[in-house]
């Protein structure tokens, strides 16, 4: 029997957003800390460091996220891992965002001017010591926009997860269209819950942007 | 025994040698002016006492410790320097430029580090300008800051690269009042300078260089009043026709 797309649709619709925020948070949190990492390792005085993050970075950059969550999702089962989505959408997310993350971070942090690093050194701060109190500090500034910027993606992206099953929007979209029948109204409407969190973000990193920008 | 000893330093950048055997000592309390053309390895020298360059040959020992990259931090501590961008760091206000080196250097605790900041500024008359970002002060200003935090680790001797170079000519006064007073203190002091005046009025002894190495030293009225040798001669004329 068919179903109307009422009320009782729309809410089981808000209910799995709750899963894709979850997804971005985590990917978020996940991404950030090993692109921070990747970020570090791209700019250390340590040449095998640098070769070994550049090569992170471009191998999660040009391999599709949708290959990664397969790979994964397929792969925990040949470790003999049941084959959890959640672990395998963190997994996945987590790599391609770090990616991202770490260049990002990367060019931030390159876009502190030598003359930081120049005075912190004369004054007898060690490598660390520069990172921590006079180049991160300026980085953050530099990195802000594009980072909010890089959020939006990551929202969206979290669709894919779909794919292999994870109920997220996406899939409860999929879900309520197989009930409703009515493509056109339940994707229009999943558009517009993703455009509801994407947008105020795109503006935000707009606005960091002008707000950073004015300052220098 | 001298508080900077520098014996036979050499420094090349590739294929050019900027310093070419390089000999001078600095006593404790000395004020010594650096002059020499663009290019003639005035402040290539400064940077090897501190060890912002690796040095390529020769020995370079401050405040009796040798400058190599193991020993940097000590070197450091007794070695302050002034640049001629001023390197403030621009997050930090004025107050909190002059106190984070005490923080992250000698692990003094915030309060005490701000105190003494609050000091140094009202030591360099910018009290009122404590907590002023860099953008919102003047070169002159900012010069000024620059002084006062790297006074605050209490160094034995100042490194001054050109440190008026980049300022408005009506700001330079501010800056050699300061610089000025410190040499009255007994800061020992090795500035790299164009302001030839200054160097007359404040230096101990000038040292003139020419192609990496130290062509002719003395007292500032024997070096720029009776040049001996021709580079010199022709260098305090240069200066002559541009002032």
């Amino acid at each position: 029997m068919i179903r109307e797309f009422g009320s009782v649709e729309f809410v089981y619709l808000l209910a799995a957003m709750r899963w894709t925020l979850g997804l971005s948070l985590v990917a978020f949190v996940g991404g950030g800390l090993v692109g921070l990492v990747i970020a570090l390792m791209r700019v250390a005085p340590v040449a095998p460091l640098r070769w070994l993050a550049a090569g992170y970075i471009q191998l999660f950059q040009a391999t599709p996220l949708l290959m990664l969550l397969f790979l994964v999702f397929f792969g925990l089962a040949l470790f003999g891992l049941s084959q959890n989505e959640f672990v395998s959408v963190t997994v996945a997310l987590t790599a391609y965002a770090s990616s991202y993350f770490g260049e990002i971070w990367r060019g931030s942090i390159q876009a502190v001017p030598q003359s930081q690093w120049q005075g912190s050194a004369a004054l007898g701060f060690s490598y660390l010591e520069q990172m921590r109190h006079v180049v991160l500090p300026q980085s953050v500034r530099i990195a802000t926009p594009p980072t909010v910027g890089f959020m939006v993606q990551l929202v969206k992206n979290t669709s894919l997860a779909s794919i292999i099953g994870f109920h997220e929007l996406t899939h409860a979209a999929q879900y309520v269209n197989n009930l409703t029948l009515k493509p056109i109204l339940v994707y229009g409407v999943v558009g517009a819950m993703y455009f509801a969190v994407c947008f105020p973000l795109y503006l935000l990193s707009r606005r960091l942007e002008r707000t950073f920008h004015a300052d220098r | 025994m001298p508080i900077v000893e520098i014996a036979s330093l050499v420094k090349r950048f590739g294929a050019t040698t900027v310093l070419d055997g390089v000999d001078l000592d600095v006593a404790e309390g000395e004020v010594v002016a650096i002059i020499g053309r663009s290019g003639s390895g005035k402040s290539t020298l400064l940077r090897c006492i501190n060890g912002l360059e690796t040095i390529d040959g020769g020995q370079v020992t401050a405040a009796g410790v040798t400058v190599q990259p193991s020993r940097l931090r000590e070197v450091r501590r007794f070695v302050g320097m002034i640049f001629q961008g001023f390197n403030l760091f621009p997050h930090l206000t004025a107050l909190e430029n002059v106190a984070l080196p005490q923080i992250v250097i000698n692990r003094v605790p915030k309060d005490e580090a701000h105190a003494k900041a609050a000091r140094l500024l009202e030591r360099v008359q910018l009290s009122a300008r404590a907590q002023a970002y860099p953008s919102n002060l003047s070169g002159g200003q900012q010069q000024r800051v620059a002084i006062a935090r790297a006074l605050a680790l209490e160094p034995r001797v100042l490194l001054c690269d050109e440190i008026t170079s980049a300022l408005d000519p009506e700001m330079v006064g501010e800056v050699l009042d300061v610089v000025a007073e410190l040499a009255k203190g007994g800061m020992t002091m090795m500035l790299v300078t164009h302001e030839m005046g200054f160097a007359r009025q404040a230096a101990d002894r000038v040292v003139f260089m020419h192609e990496g190495r130290i062509a002719e030293q003395g007292t500032p009225a024997e070096l720029l009043d009776r040049p001996r040798t021709a580079p010199l001669q022709q260098f305090v004329q240069s200066i002559r026709h541009k002032g």
